[in-house]
């Protein structure tokens, strides 16, 4: 029952990584059915600017901040100066340009930081809370609360405010987005700014517990981008729910069955429910206009 | 390159060269940059400090040494590329480098043809086993730390353990080699356990492993991350049993990025992590604490067992060229294989023609994290 309880610790703190890996994607997919893989980066920057910037001598909310505001700034940045200037591409070429933006941020970052591992001090210390015999990091606790949050938010923000709504309509149809006078550029900044805040985020929160390094993106973004296809593109419950989904597989798989299949069973049951439900489990169902 | 262009390069080359610059070329690829950059980056900085301080001292045979360095950034096929154009048209007559197994693996193949040595900086065994004729390499292997670490664990009393080890190259070349020497110790394996190179937690398996009766001690073989999560795990769930690290993480950054759990890990590791604690009269102690000095103070860096390597390489292929009094591919890699009592940062080299490699289990230390730092384990 211990083992149990263990392993269901585990699978919620790492997929609570996930999940918020996962919910950085939303934003961006939202305003432009474009999946952005540079992702990833912005979970390295929000964990090595936080890093370099504490090792300086700020205080550790502080760098977390300037962390959140320089990969927002990095966002802005990446989308005018790359993305927006392929407006008319098709969807695949702004997705192979934020393949290239990632492979350029992380070979920046190599030059910028270094290449060693880096961590910074949990935010409640590292003391393991016992949960009937099994154990827990506080700062697993904070991953899942700050998932937790950024899910509210983005929930609020989507389908409560006109902004939210702005950005959704600039996806669904951006010449009709204009037509009732939403500034589609503006919107795709703003997506860019608010994914790549929420990406440093989840660097910040996860740094702790998975260290942090100039490489780092490219492994968490392909796991948050699983679990937000699982979950279903581009819906903040799909994605928190696709998270945790994913890390308690694995966990259970690496208890139960054998660590060797970890990667395997997830990925396998990924495709099973992507064949079932080709929309991911809280995904909506396309309609097009035929 | 076309026969005829290679030609028209050649006699470019005899036209232009002036007989009068007496140099030695010894050629380098190492990482520099890349995935494997944390091995390349100290081996390529410790190469260009050590010619600069060779020539400094006079140079070698009343010549000069000129390092021709390339960076192949991990990737084994620059690796060759970088080894042909260093033979070819730099006409080096030896080579260092190879930071990982899979560089190396492709220079190997370029040596044997054009006949010229090459001391590698990768710790695979499968370098020097079975022995290449051109071929030499620095590092001790994967087995000999598995052996170490077995030794100490069986004067411990220690016959059952538990493994855990990362599914990457380093992680899984260990795992096997431990296997294979395991039986020799008499201790065997209960619980064989892996985690993927970059996952964030693996209390699931160490949770598997502290449930098995009769584990006596956990061994963790991995690089990177890995470890570092593995003993901060180790120490969330509060397991007693003594944990064994790999020579994969021996240096300072494990230690910081493990935190507090870290303390009792024990693992086998180079002279050069804990120069301050050789006693006078140890045979490494000179040119341990001579090599890290001279690292530390240019680079300002701390010395690495990597950069170690890069330190062996060159002074072993500088004092071989010394012996055979002429800077000739065959005469040198004679030498090389003639090496006895060589001290390095790594260890004692004593090559043979079977054996080129030359390092002993002397060449590890045990090692043990005591309060925050290391000190040498019984």
């Amino acid at each position: 029952m211990t083992e149990l309880l263990q392993f269901v610790l585990s699978g919620v703190t790492v997929g609570a990584v996930y999940a918020l890996v996962a919910l950085g994607f939303t934003i961006i997919y939202n305003a432009s059915n474009v999946v952005n893989f540079a992702q990833g980066e912005f979970v390295m920057l929000g964990g090595m600017v936080t890093f370099f910037a504490w090792q300086a001598g700020l205080p550790l909310p502080l760098a977390a901040a300037l962390a959140i505001l320089a990969a927002a700034a990095v966002g802005v940045a990446l989308n005018k100066l790359a993305v927006e200037r392929a407006r008319g591409a098709p969807v695949v070429s702004l997705i192979i340009i934020t393949i290239g933006a990632s492979i350029f941020l992380r070979g920046g970052a190599q030059l910028v930081f270094d290449k060693q591992l880096h961590r910074f001090p949990a935010i409640s210390g590292d003391e393991p809370i016992n949960i009937g015999g099994a154990t827990i990091l506080p700062q697993g606790l904070w991953v899942i609360a700050g998932a937790a949050l950024v899910f509210a938010l983005l929930y609020v923000f989507f389908t409560r405010t006109l902004t939210g709504k702005a950005i959704l309509a600039t996806a669904n149809n951006r010449v009709a987005a204009r037509l009732v006078g939403i500034n589609t550029d503006h919107m795709m900044t703003l997506s860019f700014a608010l994914s790549a805040a929420i990406g440093a985020l989840a660097g910040v929160l996860m740094t702790p517990i998975t260290l942090t390094s100039y490489d780092l993106g490219v492994a968490y973004a392909l796991k948050g981008f699983a679990a937000a296809m699982l979950g279903g593109m581009g819906v903040p419950a799909g994605a928190l729910a696709g998270g945790l989904l994913l890390g308690l597989i694995e966990a259970l798989t690496a208890g139960y069955i054998s660590s060797v299949y970890k990667d395997a069973v997830a990925f396998i049951v990924i495709l099973a429910v992507l064949f079932a439900m080709p929309q991911g489990l809280f995904g909506r169902k396309s309609t097009d206009r035929v | 390159m076309s026969f005829a262009l290679r030609t028209a390069a050649v006699a470019l080359l005899l036209g232009t060269a002036a007989p009068a610059l007496a140099e030695i070329k010894i050629g380098a690829t190492v990482s520099e940059t890349g995935p494997a950059s944390s091995l390349g980056d100290p081996e390529a900085k410790t190469l260009r400090m050590l010619v600069e301080e060779i020539n400094a001292a006079g140079g070698v045979l009343g010549e000069k040494i000129k390092l021709i360095a390339y960076d192949d950034a991990g990737d084994p096929n620059k690796a060759r590329t970088f080894a042909t154009r260093l033979i070819e048209d730099d006409e080096v007559v030896a080579i260092v480098g190879g930071s990982t197994t899979g560089t190396t693996m492709s220079i190997m193949k370029v040596v044997a043809e054009a006949e010229i040595p090459f001391i590698s900086l990768a710790g695979a065994i499968e370098i020097v086993d079975p022995v290449q004729t051109w071929t030499f390499k620095t590092p001790h292997t994967d087995r000999m730390a598995c052996a170490k670490i077995f030794e100490n664990m069986k004067t411990s009393g220690i016959t059952r353990i538990g493994m855990i080890s990362g599914s990457d190259g380093f992680g899984s070349s260990m795992h096997k080699q431990c296997l294979q020497i395991i039986g020799d110790y008499g201790i065997e394996v209960l619980v064989d356990e892996t985690y993927g190179p970059t996952d964030a937690d693996m209390t699931p398996q160490l949770t598997n492993i502290r449930g098995k009766e009769g584990v006596q001690a956990i061994l963790n073989a991995g690089f990177g991350q890995g470890p570092a999560i593995v003993t901060r795990n180790y120490g969330q769930l509060g397991i007693k049993t003594p944990l064994y690290q790999s020579h994969g993480v021996a240096s300072k950054a494990f230690i910081e990025l493990a935190g507090p759990a870290s303390n009792g890990v024990k693992l086998p590791g180079t002279a050069i992590l804990v120069a301050n604690l050789l006693k006078q009269d140890d045979p490494q102690y000179g040119v341990v604490n001579a090599y890290k000095k001279a690292y530390e103070d240019k680079n300002g860096s701390p010395a690495s067992t990597f950069g170690g390597y890069a330190h062996d390489g060159l002074r072993l292929l500088v004092d071989a060229i010394g012996r055979a009094g002429k800077a000739e591919p065959k005469a040198i890699r004679d030498a090389i294989e003639q090496t006895k009592g060589y001290v390095g940062v790594t260890g004692i080299v004593n090559m043979s023609p079977t054996d080129h490699l030359g390092l002993d289990l002397t060449a590890f230390r045990m090692l043990e994290i005591k309060d925050g730092n290391w000190a040498l384990a019984q």
